[in-house]
């Protein structure tokens, strides 16, 4: 029983920190880079990954046993699109606003290599619990690491956070934080920083 | 006079000013992963041209024929993505029977272009430009894919040179690759402005 406990949350924290989708296996850069400009787009972005993976992970699981190995990434693309389409209406009606600033970014989670990667190396090989937990720690470990970047950016480039200013006075905002410039170099920092910490740590 | 100017304007948009790389991020997993070797950068930027071109041209006339008339706006995202899967199926074989050398130097990066942004990106944002002249479309998708290629091989080239520059220890491989990436974007902000 205790073993079973220590597997589950092994699986849940592999998304957090040791595989995480972003800094460890380098998926998913296309959203990650086009919607950092801010927290709340970022967020925005998070939560409906977070909603495609696990309703992905959750069909893909259950039907792993009618799977055909040639057919199998078809099936996942067409379940993946069909969650897409329900996230992406349901922005347009709740969040217009949200919506118009992601633009064609979201139905762009359809090729998001994360959600593909998770049904074919977790999915369609574990049960409908495991995935589950797999989806959810993936899930908030894309998000989180998606919102630190666009907290930087958003910092850097406009000296707010969630539109309330932060910086000092004489702050002068970083206009180049906002272009893909500031992306790909926050970015590429950011890994270079975990690159560091793991090596320090082993 | 006028339709080719303007034809030819939108190819030179699409493969410099709005380079679907530098300018909308689309295409970066294939731009880091494949770009080690020019001319494997050269052969994956080519796959990606030819089906960009098929899949672009194929969503536009689904999207005008089919869904458009009949309302079935709904389920555009599930008809692309049939599209695009076809389309790099077909690549596959054509390749896999004419050019079995090239097929085996791709390996698994040839089926990933299914999910290569860059494609599906170009057929939303044809539909959300409301691009509605079927010659532009072609234009259009073609030119996404020569800006395609343009970028992965400077790209390759760069990281050629990279191999034996003096990277420090916690910035090599991907890392550096960004902050590249990065300061490449920057060079062709240069160009944002020129055509609207």
């Amino acid at each position: 029983m205790e073993n079973k406990t220590l597997g589950i949350s092994n699986v849940f924290t592999a998304g957090l920190w040791r595989e995480n989708p972003i800094l460890r296996l380098l998926l998913g850069m296309c959203p990650t880079l086009a919607v950092t400009t801010a927290v709340k787009p970022a967020l925005t972005m998070g939560l409906s990954v977070i909603f495609v993976l696990l309703c992905s992970n959750i069909v893909v699981s259950l039907m792993r046993k009618l799977l055909k190995p040639h057919l199998r990434i078809l099936m996942f693309t067409l379940a993946i699109a069909t969650f897409v389409t329900i996230a992406d209406l349901f922005l347009k009606a709740f969040q217009p606003e949200m919506s118009t600033v992601l633009g064609p970014y979201i139905p762009l989670i359809i090729v998001n290599c994360i959600i593909i990667c998770r049904a074919e190396a977790c999915a369609s090989k574990n049960g409908l619990f495991v995935s589950i937990i797999d989806a959810i720690g993936m899930g908030i470990g894309f998000t989180v690491v998606l919102c630190i970047l666009g907290g930087i950016r958003e910092l850097l480039a406009t000296g707010r956070i969630f539109d309330i200013p932060v910086m000092w006075q004489s702050f002068v905002p970083l206009a180049a934080m906002r272009m893909p410039v500031g992306a790909f170099i926050t970015l590429g920092l950011i890994l270079g920083l975990v690159n560091l910490i793991t090596t320090k740590k082993s | 006079m006028d339709k080719i100017y303007v034809l030819l304007m939108a190819f030179i948009s699409i493969v410099i000013v709005n380079n679907l790389v530098f300018t909308k991020f689309l295409g970066i997993c294939p731009y880091l992963g494949v770009s080690g070797r020019i001319d494997m950068a050269f052969g994956m930027g080519m796959a990606v041209t030819f089906v960009v071109t098929l899949a672009g041209t194929l969503t536009w006339l689904i999207d005008h024929f089919v869904l458009m008339p009949y309302g079935l706006e709904v389920t555009r995202y599930i008809c692309y993505i049939l599209v695009i899967a076809g389309a790099v199926q077909l690549v596959e074989m054509y390749l896999r029977k004419f050019f079995p050398l090239l097929y085996e130097s791709f390996g698994i990066f040839l089926p990933l272009i299914t999910t290569n942004c860059a494609i599906l990106g170009l057929c939303l944002f044809i539909n959300l430009w409301g691009i509605d002249n079927f010659i532009e479309t072609v234009v259009l998708s073609f030119g996404a894919g020569i800006g395609f290629t343009l970028a992965i091989c400077i790209m390759a080239g760069i990281r050629e040179s990279l191999k034996i520059a003096d990277v420090p220890d916690s910035l090599k491989g991907a890392p550096i690759t960004l902050i590249t990436a990065g300061l490449l974007t920057l060079a062709f902000m240069g160009f944002a402005g020129m055509i609207k």
